[in-house]
Parts: C-alpha cells; structure tokens; sequence
C-alpha cells in the first residue's frame, strides 16, 4: 500500500453525502413502500456503508489481500443471515407435507 | 542472534522487510479482528431479523415510539465524528503533528455528545416502562402483544447498548492516541495506530448506519 492521502475535498463531500443519506432514510421511512420500505432502507445503509468502507476506511487504496479478506467476511456474513433465514422460513413446509 | 537486516524503529520492526509490509500486515489484522466484530453484531441483526418477521406490527409499533429525530440528529453527530477521525488520520498521513490532536479532541468530543444523548434516551426508556422487565408496560398494545414488545426493546437495549460499549471503548483509544500524538510519537512515517484507532471508528459508525432504521424506523407510514 503506497501511503496515499486523499484531499480534504474529497472527504468533506463523502460527508456531506452521507449526511443527506440520513436525511433521505429518515423521510423516506414515513412514506407507503409497503415491503419495500426495509428495502429501501437497508439500500440507503448499504449505500453508506460502501462509501465510509471505501473513502474514510481506505478499502480502494488497500492492498488485494485486505480487499479479499473483507469481502471474505461480508461473504461469511451472507452465509449467517442466509442460511438461518432460509432454514426458519421453510420449517413450516414440511409440516405442511405430513399432514 | 541472526543479523539485523535494519535498525529497529516503530515504523519498521526487525520481523519486516519493509515499512510497507509492516504496514499491510497491521492493516490486515485490523481487519481481520474488524470481520469477527461483523460475526458478532451479525449475530444479533439476525435474531432481530427472525423475530421482526414474526412479530411485524408488534415491533413496527414500538419502534414507532423511539424519538427519530434525536436518533436521526445522533446518526449525524456519529457520521460528523467519522468525518473528523478521517481527518486526524490523513493530518497524520501528512505528518502535522497538531492537526492530529485537534481533530482527534474533535472526533472525542462528538463521541460524548452522541453517547450523551444515548444515555437521555435510556432514560426516557425507565420513565416510559419501557425497559423489560416486570415493570414493563406499552401503552396502546392488547396484553398477548406485550411480550413481543418487550422482545422488540431487549433486541433495543442490547444492541444499542453493545454499540455504545463499542464507542466507550471507542473513547479509551482515542483518549490513548490524543496522549500518544501529543508527546509527538506520530509522523508521516509512522501513524499506524492513529489509522487503526480510525478503522475501529468507522465500523462502530457503520453498526449505528444500521441500527438507526432498523430500530427506529420500521414501518412509521403505519401508524400516521
């Protein structure tokens, strides 16, 4: 990793973004999206999170090692709210088949 | 004892090659104890997952009753301290020793301000009855749908209150590292711990990216 510095400039407008995505999320919650408004609300997070990963925790000046063992993690993750979720929503399923 | 290949200085011990390799190896470490952090909250996003799809109106209902313009005004004051912990870390990167300190008492003070306003409404929580427990009582809901209530504020509590304990020990480092910046340890050439410190910052700022709507805004269109 070449010890790169970004301009303030840079920063000060990923701040000012993520400030307005709060803005956004908090408004956007008291609108009728029926199931999308978790959605949406988890877009706007997700959208945040990339930018404070990106800029402020350096991920795009990190090296390919650090970038492989994060989305290593987020994968691992996946796999968390993945697999349980799947196995708690079809337990009623089989219920359904043995009666 | 093998020869040194280099003097040993904070930037370069003698287990490395190069400052670059010394500094790749702490970041990635950082990270790695940052994922096991994800497993961790990720743990209690699921459980809240799992019993919001069972208990959705229950939990639309009392997280209706979270104030979201504080909760939103603390999300602003936690991004405004990410903001300057970015900054005390590119003022190291630079190497202007002051900087450092004086966005690092920024980032420290933001850090109470939000924590401050945490403990305002935990407080509110106790004068409501809304902390589970025998005294527990939400207005406006039959008594079947108390117990999902109160399912709804521990899931509150303890992930609010792993998060501010995340902050608190936020703090400490920040605390360790104004200390540290101050006796002028930190230069352009070596400002790991101040980047690390700053690393920690951010994840704890991405935890509350979450915790913001999913506790305090499930549903508000419901119940206008």
């Amino acid at each position: 990793m070449t010890n790169h510095v970004d301009s303030v400039k840079t920063y000060t407008i990923i701040w000012i973004i993520l400030l307005i995505g709060t803005a956004v999320t908090t408004v956007v919650a008291h609108v009728d999206l029926g199931p999308f408004s978790v959605v949406v609300a988890l877009a706007i997070a997700a959208c945040k999170t990339l930018l404070v990963a990106l800029f402020f925790m350096h991920i795009r000046h990190s090296s390919r090692l650090t970038k492989l063992v994060v989305a290593g993690g987020l994968l691992w993750l996946g796999i968390l709210l993945l697999l349980t979720m799947a196995d708690f929503v079809s337990r009623g399923w089989l219920r359904g088949l043995r009666n | 004892m093998a020869d040194r290949a280099h003097a040993e200085t904070p930037a370069l011990r003698v287990q490395f090659d190069t400052a670059e390799q010394q500094k790749d190896a702490s970041t990635l470490g950082m990270w790695i104890f940052l994922i096991t952090e994800i497993m961790f909250f990720g743990g209690l996003f699921l459980v809240y997952t799992v019993y919001r799809s069972i208990y959705p109106g229950v939990f639309a209902h009392a997280s209706s009753s979270l104030n979201e313009v504080i909760g939103a005004i603390n999300t602003a004051v936690l991004l405004c301290s990410s903001f300057t912990m970015v900054l005390a870390v590119r003022a190291a990167q630079l190497g202007q020793r002051k900087a450092i300190v004086i966005f690092l008492i920024l980032t420290l003070v933001l850090g109470f301000v939000f924590l401050g306003v945490k403990a305002y409404e935990w407080n509110e929580k106790f004068v409501e009855h809304h902390v589970p427990g025998p005294t527990f009582h939400f207005e406006g809901l039959p008594a079947g749908d108390q117990g999902p209530a109160q399912l709804f504020f521990s899931l509150y509590f303890a992930m609010t209150g792993l998060h501010a304990f995340h902050m608190v020990i936020g703090a400490g480092i920040l605390m360790v590292l104004i200390w540290q910046a101050k006796k002028g340890r930190y230069s352009a050439d070596y400002m790991t711990p101040v980047d690390l410190g700053g690393l920690y910052w951010h994840f704890v700022d991405i935890i509350w990216i979450y915790l913001f709507p999913l506790l305090y805004l499930i549903d508000r269109h419901l119940l206008k």
